[in-house]
């Protein structure tokens, strides 16, 4: 990157003369390092997934949460430092109890993320703060439908069909593109969630799965995949798998 | 006389420093002696002025007094337990003072998968309640766990919350019932405004108190079937129809068993009998009464 080591990368208040924020770079970059974060938004819900991968074999199984329910109807997946996301979450619960408090209402997705977008963004103005090294999927489901977005470090938020982030982005996201998913059940693109994060972790490293799901099978409220279901799922992946090895 | 403090300036008055007097004037008798501590009288002598003591406070420090007196309420709530379950039963009446004002007001409410909540009193403050125990549910609901309020607990959180604003001098108007399933086995508590919470095998709430508890104590078994838990709420809801005026033919049922769950049945009248002679003649057997 040009211009390290020039001074416009130690604080967020000030460009670099090609009009770039180092640091809000360097937040996204700590994104792009982490483990990939998957989303896909089906016929009938929205499924995520994240690759943890596994600090310790002395871990216990199922620790360091990355996937959050926010309220009933709204969850998040956390990509980057979890840290990071774990505050990003707070904030959205607040913002989820103060809006069903003051409008009556369950807060709309679309509402949910601009104001998650605001917060995160405040972090990328002042030279006493540093931006959050996290980028959210958030997954929800209200009247207007299943509904996936992204928040990045930057204070952007999306709303996607499909998306990844994280080390296995590129490919991931070539995979999503290549999924029917206006035609696809969330039951099915559980599975093609885990296919496509085994594909993408190709190191020897070894990693857990943390797949949840909003969809009419669950009841429209945001919940980890019943773990019989993930276990299949992930079977079927690691055989699929073994196929392409083959073939 | 008291001594006064060094400090006190003549021109503000006592417990004022400040500045003297430009032009001190000798005090009147009839000042002086006006002039004790606590009379509000200025030490300057200058012309004594009145504050009123109540706009001298800042309404942070002063309990707020718009929620105590109830405008809109609900009568009695019955309940009791039976083999397996327990049985709830209201009306579904809101009066705003004796207008019966509001005539579809569900009282009987699902908290949870094991409990409802039965309320008496004052309806916006039962809306409260049901929005703070749905945001605690909300929370139970992110800690993602697998845990949920029993109704044990909900009762105790309940009393709780009441006694705590009852000490704020700004109760919830209300008298609850929490109803459910406590390890499988059947649960009431009441908890009313002031914060007094007792459980018990049949509970009743306002005139209930009254018309219904002598016909529970009187009949009702802990072992009862729930065709014979049936016939005693209704009996008893006929006998707070007559007696109670801000109550109406229109009533809900609640039940919660182990298998089925919850369940609260839609709004249903009871037939009714008026020609008992005590309704036809009432002033018979009451000499001197017109």
């Amino acid at each position: 990157m040009s211009g390290i080591g020039t001074g416009y990368d130690l604080s967020v208040s000030t460009f670099s003369p090609d009009g770039r924020v180092f640091q809000t770079a360097y937040a996204q970059k700590a994104v792009d390092n982490g483990g990939t974060v998957v989303g896909i938004r089906c016929k009938d819900g929205v499924v995520l997934g994240v690759e943890k991968p596994v600090a310790s074999k002395m871990l216990v199984g199922g620790s360091n949460r990355s996937t959050y329910p926010i309220n009933q109807q709204t969850g998040m997946g956390i990509a980057g430092v979890s840290a990071d996301g774990r505050q990003i979450v707070n904030r959205a619960m607040q913002e989820a109890t103060q809006y069903k408090g003051f409008y009556g209402e369950v807060i709309p997705g679309y509402v949910l993320s601009e104001r998650i977008a605001s917060y995160v963004h405040l972090f990328n103005l002042y030279w006493y703060v540093r931006p959050f090294g996290a980028a959210l999927l958030m997954a929800s489901y209200d009247s207007e439908g299943p509904q996936l977005y992204l928040i990045e470090p930057g204070g952007t938020a999306h709303r996607y069909f499909g998306t990844a982030i994280g080390k296995g982005r590129q490919s991931a996201k070539t995979d999503i593109e290549k999924l029917k998913l206006t035609e696809l059940s969330c039951r099915q693109g559980v599975v093609e969630v885990a296919k496509i994060l085994h594909t993408v972790h190709d190191e020897e490293k070894p990693f857990e799965l943390e797949l949840a799901w909003i969809c009419d099978e669950s009841n429209k409220e945001f919940k980890r995949v019943p773990a019989d279901l993930a276990a299949e799922a992930e079977q079927q992946a690691k055989a699929a798998l073994d196929e392409d090895m083959d073939s | 006389m008291f001594a006064k403090a060094p400090s006190h300036s003549t021109a503000l008055g006592p417990g004022c420093a400040g500045p003297p007097l430009a032009n001190p004037q000798q005090l009147s008798s009839a000042q002086a002696s006006a002039h004790e501590r606590g009379s509000h009288q200025p030490s300057c002598g200058a012309a004594p002025f009145a504050v009123d003591a109540s706009m001298l406070r800042s309404t942070g420090s002063q309990p707020h007094k718009h929620t105590q007196s109830p405008y809109v309420t609900g009568s009695s709530v019955l309940a009791i337990t039976y083999a397996g379950g327990v049985m709830l039963a209201s009306d579904t009446l809101a009066s705003y003072g004796s207008t019966k004002r509001y005539k579809s007001v569900q009282r009987l409410v699902k908290v949870n998968d094991s409990t409802v909540l039965g309320a008496g009193g004052e309806i916006s403050d039962l809306q409260f309640i049901l929005n703070m125990l749905d945001d605690l549910k909300t929370e139970d609901y992110c800690a993602d766990d697998g845990q949920s309020l029993s109704s044990q607990e909900l009762y105790s959180y309940l009393s709780r919350v009441m006694y705590n604003r009852r000490n704020k001098m700004d109760p919830l108007w209300n008298s609850l019932i929490i109803a459910g399933l406590e390890g499988g086995k059947p649960f009431l508590g009441s908890v009313n405004m002031i914060g007094v919470a007792f459980s018990d095998d049949h509970l009743a709430t306002g005139f209930g108190n009254h018309l219904a508890r002598p016909l529970f104590r009187k009949r009702h078994r802990p072992d009862m079937s729930e065709e014979e838990a049936t016939a005693l709420i209704r009996e008893a809801l006929e006998v707070c129809y007559y007696r109670d005026k801000q109550s109406i033919n229109k009533f809900q049922i609640a039940k919660v068993t182990a298998s089925e769950g919850v369940s609260i049945s839609e709004p249903f009248a009871l037939p009714t009998k008026w020609e008992y002679k005590a309704f036809v003649d009432p002033t018979r057997n009451a000499v001197g009464v017109w």
